[in-house]
């Protein structure tokens, strides 16, 4: 079999499905990668819940200014024509349905969309959910970025999400380093896979019942090298 | 008389913060943060209080220190977990501290309601997760909703760029966050300005949190930035 994508492979693939003029908002985690590779020819507005329209690339060593950071508390640029509002205005933006797509990481999605991403739901563990809910629950489209399985290869796509929700029946489309499935009314429809996978080994690393979508293609992504973390 | 919110010190600025106090605390991470009317409140000794911000303090400063302190009994917030937030994860498991863990555009909404006069609003986020347990809900446009209550605070510690004598204020870029909302939501709004400027000096256009919502305001010309600090931390 192909060689499962890499995080930046990943990024890429979902950064692929957006469409120009959209306003997106990008989760913390694997979700802010997908800035890195976008389309050069298409223009898209990025959304940071603690206030900005019109995000930029990460500041440059040196050049930080700590009154301009992402959700994620990492030091950013705003391109011209960005704005600035309160966190009242900005959590309107997202639950008034205006923004168009949230791209966030995923511990489980059910074969009916349910997201956990926010807790494992484990004793002693504090919870802190930050904006996870209003974007799962407001933005247009919710793109899920995740490894297919966990880490110990438990199936991450499964009939019934057993970690506490995050928001129910709200997930469009999953990209993991194995496919692209949409949650469709009657499931998971997988869209694209990597070479060399078969459905049934697919569906074997799936805890959800899946359907082969009909216009089923390769997926495939350029060779990519990881990208620069920010050391804050 | 002419009206002019000015305090000469920090210590003049957090004068009478009652024992008990909810204290709404401008921020998010880093940004926004005023750090030196916290220290100020942390000298003052006010104590049992309870604290709304979107975080948990991070680091060793500010809210950190206000927690380290002993003087908080309560933190209301969205997002108190991080690698930094050292000083609450700790209190937290030693169950020194209770905690209310609100999704952020509800805390905003929370508060916005609270200094906006709304007795309670329905709102579809967190509907069907375990933070909506025990809360009422309604469906409304074929959509479950949750209602939630406003928050009023006693008193607003917020961190703004420019302020004029009324009091009327502008923030600095991604530092607004919770900001506004906060200024309205308390009953009295203590703000530190990098500049206090003239009146008429801020554009009537560009105010952002009107001077009615102001109570007091001390000028902090160069604010500790607690985010360089970690930087620091982090290069070293």
């Amino acid at each position: 079999m192909t060689a499962p994508l890499n995080r930046d492979q990943m990024a890429w693939r979902v950064a692929q499905d957006i469409p120009g003029g959209s306003y997106v908002n990008l989760g913390i985690g694997m979700p802010e990668m997908v800035s890195n590779h976008l389309p050069e020819d298409r223009q898209i507005i990025f959304h940071c819940e603690n206030g900005i329209l019109g995000m930029g690339p990460v500041a440059a060593m040196g050049e930080e200014d700590f009154d301009l950071v992402t959700a994620g508390k990492k030091p950013v640029t705003a391109i011209a024509g960005a704005a600035f509002f309160d966190s009242a205005d900005s959590f309107a933006m997202i639950r008034g349905g205006h923004l168009d797509i949230a791209v966030l990481g995923a511990f489980q999605v059910s074969a009916g969309g349910d997201l956990a991403n926010w807790s494992t739901g484990l004793a002693g563990s504090t919870p802190a959910v930050g904006g996870a809910m209003d974007l799962a629950q407001g933005a247009r489209a919710v793109f899920v970025i995740t490894e297919h399985t966990t880490k110990d290869g438990a199936p991450k796509i499964i009939p019934e999400c057993s970690y506490p929700l995050t928001a129910a029946g709200v997930v469009t489309s999953v990209f993991t380093d194995l496919a692209v499935i949409d949650i469709g009314k009657n499931g998971p429809v997988v869209r694209e896979m990597v070479a060399g996978l078969s459905f049934d080994d697919l569906q074997a690393r799936t805890g959800a019942t899946l359907t082969l979508s009909p216009t089923c293609k390769v997926l495939k992504a350029p060779a990519l090298k990881a990208t620069q973390r920010h050391p804050i | 008389m002419s009206i002019d919110k000015r305090v000469p010190s920090l210590e003049d600025a957090v004068r009478g913060i009652a024992d008990g106090a909810v204290v709404a605390i401008s921020g998010f991470g880093e940004a926004g943060n005023p750090t030196e009317l916290v220290h100020a409140l942390i000298e003052q000794g006010a104590k049992d209080l309870t604290v709304v911000n979107n975080n948990a303090g991070t680091g060793r400063m500010g809210l950190a220190k206000l927690l380290a302190a002993g003087r908080v009994r309560k933190v209301i917030c969205s997002f108190p977990r991080s690698a930094k937030s050292v000083v609450f994860q700790e209190l937290y498991k030693d169950g020194k501290i209770e905690l209310e863990v609100v999704p952020q555009g509800t805390l905003a909404e929370r508060l916005r309601a609270g200094g906006a006069g709304i007795g309670g609003f329905y709102t579809p986020t967190a509907a069907g997760t375990p933070l909506a347990e025990g809360k009422e809900t309604r469906i409304i446009d074929g959509r479950d909703h949750v209602l939630e209550f406003p928050i009023r605070a006693d008193v607003a510690l917020i961190k703004a760029d420019k302020a004029d004598p009324f009091g009327n204020l502008t923030y600095r870029k991604a530092a607004r966050n919770f900001a506004p909302a906060m200024a309205m939501a308390a009953t009295l709004t203590i703000v530190q300005a990098r500049e206090v400027v003239g009146l008429g000096d801020i554009d009537p256009e560009h105010v952002v949190t009107p001077s009615i919502f102001v109570d007091r305001i001390v000028e902090v010309s160069q604010p500790i930035s607690e985010a360089a600090a970690l930087l620091q931390q982090v290069s070293r």
